[in-house]
């Protein structure tokens, strides 16, 4: 989709500094990394690491209480329409409306970025097949399994083409065929299209040794970088090990001071 | 593509076309649902109706109406009580439908809303006017069956009520809103009955005339009087008559202006409920 540019182009995801407290509670604390364009990025964490506090205020349904997010150069706060318009989401709990049709779903998903009827009848058929779901498009989600209701999702992003897909634990509670399927979809996004994919999980064995990952334990950031040399750094034999150490030694660190 | 933003500049980049494309949908969106939930519209008929051909019955011997305006005649204690009742619509309509939003199963559908790139306020808005659309139909189904009971109103009443209603189901609808991001006692659909529903609705010329609440207590005359609802009400029953109660139109505008303006102020990311409502997301 963007190929030809990437010399000028600006990181699909900037934080710079962050920090979020909920009152007295600390969520995240000074965070900062950059993801390139078209890569697949992993926020790999335990639950309640701060993914989703870092979701939420990449998605600007917090305001970002210290520091600067930007997307693809725009900042999340004072030109959230711009950043908005360049990131598809999924949410971790399923936000599908069960008693419409997978066309309806995404008809009215369109509708809140602008675009017409008839326009997004087009472009739903052709997100659909993309997660091999065309053949459910009437169908009630209601009667989709779990697995597709959430690659009607991922769809229902892909709909106003964005260059920056955020999915928040988007395989917890599936099958593993399912949750083999979602991956994959989502990784030919970022090989054939050019997609920037942020992928929030806690399940080590999603992450492909290529894959850039952000470690995050207790709101820090504990290492940034390619799966392979974050595992060759921390002298283990894969990323669970290399996972494990690290946050070991947070752990031991933290009970120090 | 990547054009230098003057990023400090409100302009979102949407055509006045899409804004419409955007409201459509949430509309759309809210009809259809509506239609999907049967039970939700018979329980919304049922409810007035119960009042209607029982309490109201029951009452008509109680409580004797004089002429007051803008009736011209004695009236039976039916028609004095109908627009009381097509507001007991939209009060219920106007709380279910913004008040879902923040219950955990709605929590979603409003995220999905606040993540368009289209600005909050207009986001809000149309969520507030598909409210106040699926009111419409539920009240002027209720004006049938009571039209039925002999409750009549002159037939040009039935299309001047209408903006009546719009209005008032706004106030209604933008007062739930509001109210969802500002206390979390009422997140649940008891505590607003309790709270606000009934309070609401028994504190107001619903029932029986102001003069005669002024009779037993001249306190709660006061309260009645300052009661939003008490205003939505008189307005839909003038309006119902072709007049315009200016006292009540005056004061259901404002109340709707201060009401939205409230929730659009709660929703800002900076200052809402969504931030101090902490977590987010339920499970993790």
């Amino acid at each position: 989709m963007m190929h030809g540019m990437m010399s000028v182009e600006q990181p699909a995801v900037t934080i710079d500094g962050v920090s979020h407290n909920y009152g007295a509670r600390r969520a995240l604390q000074d965070v900062s990394f950059s993801i390139a364009p078209a890569t697949f990025a992993v926020l790999l964490g335990l639950n309640g690491a701060g993914k989703s506090t870092l979701f939420s205020l990449i998605m600007r349904l917090y305001a970002v209480q210290r520091g600067r997010i930007q997307v693809f150069g725009h900042d999340i706060g004072r030109a959230s329409s711009e950043a908005l318009r360049m990131i598809g989401v999924v949410f971790q709990p399923r936000t599908l409306d069960l008693d419409l049709s997978v066309t309806q779903n995404l008809i009215y998903h369109a509708a809140l970025h602008g675009i017409g009827k008839h326009e997004s009848r087009t472009r739903a058929h052709d997100v659909l097949a993309r997660v091999a779901l065309a053949n459910r498009a009437d169908d009630k989600v209601r009667n989709l399994s779990g697995g597709q209701m959430r690659r009607i999702e991922i769809a229902r992003a892909l709909l106003h083409r964005p260059r920056l897909l955020v999915l928040d634990e988007p395989t917890v509670g599936l099958d593993i065929k399912s949750r083999a399927d979602i991956l994959g979809y989502v990784r030919q996004l970022v090989t054939e299209d050019g997609v920037s994919v942020f992928w929030a999980t806690h399940l080590i064995d999603e992450v492909s040794d290529e894959d850039e990952v952000i470690m995050l334990h207790e709101g820090r950031v504990l290492a940034h970088g390619s799966a392979s040399r974050m595992v060759e750094a921390a002298g283990v034999k894969n990323i669970r090990a290399a996972f494990t150490r690290l946050t070991q030694a947070a752990d031991a660190a933290s009970e120090v001071r | 593509m990547t054009t230098d933003v003057a990023s400090s500049s409100r302009l979102t980049g949407f055509s006045p076309i899409q804004y419409a494309i955007c409201l459509k949908g949430i509309v759309w969106r809210e009809g259809l649902r509506f239609l999907h939930q049967r039970e939700r519209f018979v329980a919304a008929l049922v409810r007035p109706l119960v009042w209607l051909f029982i309490f109201a019955v029951g009452f008509r011997q109680v409580l004797g109406v004089s002429i007051i305006p803008p009736y011209e005649t004695y009236i039976l204690y039916e028609v004095y009580v109908a627009p009381g009742l097509m507001l007991l619509i939209q009060l219920f309509n106007g709380m279910q439908s913004s008040l879902s939003m923040v219950y955990d199963r709605e929590m979603g559908n409003m995220r999905t809303l606040l993540v368009s790139p289209l600005p909050r306020w207009f986001l809000l808005t149309s969520k507030l006017v598909a409210g106040m659309a699926v009111s419409l139909p539920q009240v002027y189904t209720f004006l049938a069956i009571a039209w039925f009971w002999e409750i009549e109103a002159p037939p040009l009443g039935y299309i001047a009520v209408l903006p009546a209603l719009v209005l008032s189901g706004l106030m209604l609808g933008s007062l739930g809103m509001l109210m969802s991001s500002v206390s979390k006692q009422l997140e649940n659909f008891a505590g607003a009955m309790n709270f606000v529903i009934f309070p609401m609705f028994f504190a107001s010329s619903a029932l029986y005339p102001l003069w005669r609440v002024r009779e037993g207590s001249p306190l709660l005359y006061y309260v009645c009087e300052l009661n939003p609802f008490t205003h939505a009400v008189e307005l839909v029953r003038f309006a119902l008559y072709g007049q315009i109660n200016w006292v009540s139109l005056a004061v259901v505008g404002g109340s709707t202006t201060l009401f939205m303006a409230g929730a659009i102020l709660a929703y800002d990311p900076a200052r809402g409920f969504l931030a101090r409502r902490g977590e987010p997301g339920g499970v993790t």
